[in-house]
């Protein structure tokens, strides 16, 4: 029980003075050591910062793990936040002001929510921070300083003329599997780029349904991954057997819909186009799960995010976009070991060297 | 049930333990006669909507009917249905589990990594990974009875543990199913029935409803557990070893997670540590839609069975008819809301 | 005064339980004859709940002994007390309301199938068990209760108390402690309720009733235990003095005196039976 009286009441004043004086002490002892403590010369080692969506998915360790090895090779120091799952804009903000106060020189973020990050970004501007976007750029474009991205339109155009190349004189029947109902930017643009590739009028571009080619069997989601894939694939199949080609959001989920196709006895009729490179998935693709997939290049992001802002803390220099982008474009490789004419593409072992996760 | 979730859904009114309502004799109208038979037996109500969406679905999507669809149907519930088997014996005991997912994937990540780094052979990885699922059940049974922690809050402390410990094992690295024992990936192979074909899982998930509901209803533990659930005080002091009880339900519930885990390797043909995200979600979805009451002591296991069979039917019969996905989700999120409220008009006892 | 001794079954001396500065029972002591009903009765902070949890094995006394059939018990659970035969109905019964009568009466004891599906299969008898209990229950007199198979929350508070009473005479007991039976009773339900504890004490079993009803004390019991100020000061019975010097003693407005300690005789007819 809590006593109340004046002998509790003056002791615990007395332990809130001592300690204010301690801190006190305390700083104008650190204050006292700056000059000797750290590098040489007054500038502090360059620290810099990673924000990825979450931890677990393979991409963003890949990602984490070329941020912290291109981090040592430069000399740099690199503090990795996540958030706890896709769209947890919260812990993400939190993790930019950390950086800020902590004296971050920059950071990338791959933003859970494109729009909810902005204010936050600005802050970390305004106190001089380089922010750059990785793999999903954030809305507006402009609120990062730079974006280094995969075209996620150009990859799924990729494989969306591959197939058109491998159905040329055929019916094609489309499943196409998504990543959820929320419409994000990554999904439309792979979903809309494979049609428009395989010569599907989408209508507009910035939304996944819309179309009305009787080519396309239906949509259903699969939140991107093994699970999700094989029930979408499940319930398209039943609505019409006789389709024969898939695009997929990504490979976990182009590996559930093969499963699903495996049961019904379909897996030689139907083609799995995918987004990924990942490589267990370019795996699948050697072994004839996937027709073709486009690969992309997280650690590429990764490390050219921590070397601009290395160059930036040295000169202030910040990265150019690509031309006619407003984003630097890290590049699509389509892998398949059934290349098509005019389509260009590298074989699977290309594809394994190159292939993260 | 702990306190917490007592604050956050009031109890019913007038089922105050021991009460009596002793009114005058009101002829028995159809609200009332449909009362007591699902007071008497609640799973009614789940069937009679299960049976409600088969038809209704027959007509508005073609093929739904198809036995190819519905032994379909069958297989996609298979892994939250057996999950679902060892929520309802949780919340038959007044408890609740939030960590079924993450123990269910932290087991199918063990003998899957263990098969296909280490080549175990499959039937001892297959146990080893039975033997984790039954170990993180002890310790969610011993958190509970030892320490006296309420349920929810355990199993959302162990839920994140256990996930960090699969996160750790697997590297976030998915193990594919080529590289793994043939056992593991047994559950997923067909058998054929009739003119279709069906998963030996399914066939394992039904055999388990049939063993654990025979336990429930015919053996003394069965007893036992309604009773901890019902009135954990008044079951102690007639001579129930409750503590036994609690603990013993926890772990079955780990070991069931695990086979769960099995099922899922059968289905998506490899262990992927990012799997079963809303497993935990679901399998309460599927004890309260099928009749079991969150506060304990009533329900039956069949009931989950529906339950994960509405979902399943509701999913399916939505994407074959077209409806869009966010559909999907609104109709469980009034079915399960309509499943509570019938819980509590129903266990609102007339004398 | 001529009085046939008859040895307590249960007895206790000079009971002592303190929690922490507070003494509830200061030196109690107590005794329970064959075949009678034992009512006892205190003012609040008497000690009379202490008294019944040390006798019922829910608490353990700090100093003192309880003896049953002239030997001292140690009992450190109410399990303990259960294994030597001595039963309680606690107020708030202890009865499982979404389970049948006869999983109620059974709990905790049932029995298993015969042969190997009792065995491996652990079926439990439901059939026996279905049995044994309409048989404890008519023996009883709780007639009233139509189908065994009726869940016990759909019964009134009295066939409740039915069914309890009949768990704790079922299996074997030396003694019967009920607290507070008829506290949440109405007047006809009360009735039957001190029906049913005549007719269990005319089974042969001693019953202790712990009650605040002076009425229906006085309607039953063959003797009164009053505990005042964590002691026992006075055992009385019906016939010798009212309700008012009884209530008067209780409250201490009158000191026990020459009255206390009067043990009279068990009358002709009611023989000791084991």
């Amino acid at each position: 029980m809590m006593r109340t009286d004046g002998l509790g009441r003056r002791a615990s004043r007395m332990v809130a003075i001592g300690s204010v004086y301690a801190l006190a002490a305390g700083f104008a002892a650190c204050g006292g050591d700056d000059a000797g403590a750290g590098g040489g010369g007054g500038d502090d080692a360059v620290m810099l910062g990673l924000i990825t969506k979450t931890e677990t998915n393979p991409f963003f360790v890949k990602m984490k793990e070329g941020a912290n090895a291109k981090a040592d090779a430069l000399g740099v120091e690199l503090q990795s936040f996540a958030g706890k799952k896709d769209g947890d804009n919260e812990s993400q903000v939190a993790a930019v002001e950390s950086l800020i106060s902590a004296g971050a020189k920059g950071f990338m973020i791959t933003p859970s929510d494109s729009e909810a990050i902005v204010p936050a970004l600005d802050k970390a501007r305004q106190a001089g921070l380089l922010v750059i976007a990785l793999d999903t750029q954030t809305e507006p474009p402009d609120a990062a300083d730079a974006t280094f991205a995969t075209d996620n339109f150009a990859a799924g155009e990729a494989i969306g003329k591959w197939a058109a190349g491998k159905f040329e004189g055929k019916d094609a029947r489309i499943a196409m599997l998504d990543l959820n109902a929320d419409g994000v930017s990554v999904d439309v643009q792979r979903d809309q780029g494979f049609l428009t590739g395989f010569g599907v009028d989408v209508g507009d571009d910035t939304k996944i349904g819309d179309e009305e080619d009787p080519r396309i069997v239906g949509h259903d989601v699969t939140d991107g991954a093994e699970e999700g894939g094989r029930t979408a694939m499940e319930n398209l199949l039943q609505r019409d057997p006789s389709l024969n080609l898939v695009y997929t959001i990504n490979e976990p989920a182009a590996a559930g819909a093969y499963e699903a196709l495996k049961a019904a006895g379909k897996e030689k009729d139907v083609t799995i186009v995918s987004v990924d490179g990942g490589c267990p998935g370019v795996k699948n693709v050697k072994s004839g799960v996937i027709g073709a997939t486009s690969q992309q290049y997280p650690l590429k992001m990764a490390e050219m995010g921590v070397e601009a802002i290395s160059e930036f803390a040295r000169s202030d220099a910040k990265p150019e976009p690509t031309a006619g982008k407003d984003f630097v474009d890290t590049g699509v490789t389509l892998i398949t070991d059934e290349p098509v004419d005019g389509v260009e593409s590298e074989d699977t072992a290309f594809g394994l060297e190159n292939c993260w996760g | 049930m702990s306190r917490l979730f007592r604050r956050l859904v009031p109890a019913p009114q007038g089922a105050e333990r021991g009460a009596t309502v002793v009114g005058p004799e009101r002829p028995a109208g159809v609200s009332t006669r449909i009362h007591d038979l699902l007071h008497a037996n609640a799973t009614l109500g789940p069937l009679f909507v299960l049976v409600l969406a088969v038809v209704i679905f027959s007509v508005t999507a073609d093929r739904f009917l198809e036995p190819g669809n519905l032994s379909l149907i069958v297989q996609q519930v298979m892994v939250v249905g057996t999950l679902g088997i060892a929520q309802t014996l949780i919340i038959l005991t007044a408890g609740i589990d939030l960590s079924v997912g993450a123990i269910m994937v932290l087991s199918s990540i063990v003998m899957a990594k263990l098969s296909a780094d280490q080549g175990v052979p499959g039937l001892l990885a297959l146990m080893i990974g039975f033997g984790v699922g039954t170990a993180c059940g002890l310790v969610n049974g011993l958190l509970v009875t030892r320490l006296r922690l309420p349920p929810f809050i355990v199993t959302l402390g162990t839920l994140n543990v256990f996930f960090a410990l699969n996160l750790y094992y697997s590297k976030s690295e998915t193990v594919r199913g080529a590289d793994m024992s043939e056992l593991l990936l047994w559950t997923g192979n067909t058998v054929d029935v009739g003119d279709t074909r069906i998963t030996y899982g399914s066939l394992l998930m039904l055999a388990l409803f049939l063993v654990v509901a025979y336990a429930l209803k015919q053996t003394a533990w069965g007893r036992h557990v309604y009773a901890s659930g019902d009135d954990q005080e008044a079951a102690r002091l007639a001579g129930v070893r409750t503590d036994r009880v609690l603990l013993s339900v926890y772990v079955v519930a780990g070991l069931i997670c695990a086979v769960a885990a099995w099922m899922l390797i059968g289905r998506i043909a490899s262990a992927s540590p990012q799997a079963g995200g809303t497993a935990n979600l679901d399998s309460i979805t599927a004890v309260v839609i099928g009749g079991t009451s969150l506060f304990g002591g009533r329900g039956l296991v069949v009931g989950t069975l529906f339950g994960a069979l509405i979902v399943g039917v509701l999913r399916n019969g939505l994407t074959l008819s077209g409806v869009d996905v966010l559909w999907q989700d609104f109709a469980v999120g009034v079915l399960i809301v309509a499943a509570v409220a019938i819980d509590q008009w129903i266990r609102r006892v007339k004398a | 005064m001529t009085t046939t001794e008859v040895p307590p079954i249960l007895e206790a001396r000079g009971l002592v339980k303190r929690y922490g500065h507070v003494t509830a029972l200061a030196g109690t002591d107590f005794d329970l004859r064959p075949g009678e009903i034992l009512a006892v009765i205190g003012d609040n902070g008497a000690g009379k709940s202490s008294l019944i949890k040390c006798l019922s094995g829910a608490v353990v006394p700090d100093e003192g002994e309880i003896l049953l059939d002239g030997e001292p018990v140690d009992m450190r659970s109410p399990l303990d007390a259960r294994a030597v035969g001595i039963e309680t109905v606690y107020q708030t019964l202890a009865v499982s309301p979404s389970l049948d009568v006869a999983d109620n009466l059974f709990l905790g004891r049932e029995p298993r199938a015969p042969g190997v599906v009792g065995t491996v299969f652990r079926k439990l008898d439901r059939a026996k068990m279905r049995q044994e209990a309409t048989r404890h229950m008519s023996e009883l007199g709780i007639l009233t209760i139509q189908d065994i198979t009726q869940q016990v929350e759909s019964l009134s508070g009295g066939q409740r108390q039915g069914v309890a009473v009949a768990r704790a005479a079922a299996f074997g007991s030396r003694v019967i402690i009920l607290d507070e039976p008829t506290a949440a009773l109405g007047v006809k339900e009360s009735a039957h309720v001190l029906e049913l504890i005549l007719r269990v004490r005319d089974k042969g079993l001693p019953v202790i009733l712990i009650s605040h009803n002076m009425p229906q004390v006085f309607e039953v019991a063959d003797r009164i235990h009053i505990q005042r100020l964590g002691k026992r000061i006075a055992v009385v019975t019906p016939k010798t003095h009212t309700m008012n010097e009884v209530v008067a003693i209780m409250t201490g407005a009158t000191a026990p005196g020459a009255v206390a300690h009067e043990q009279p005789a068990i009358p002709a007819g009611r023989e000791e039976r084991k």
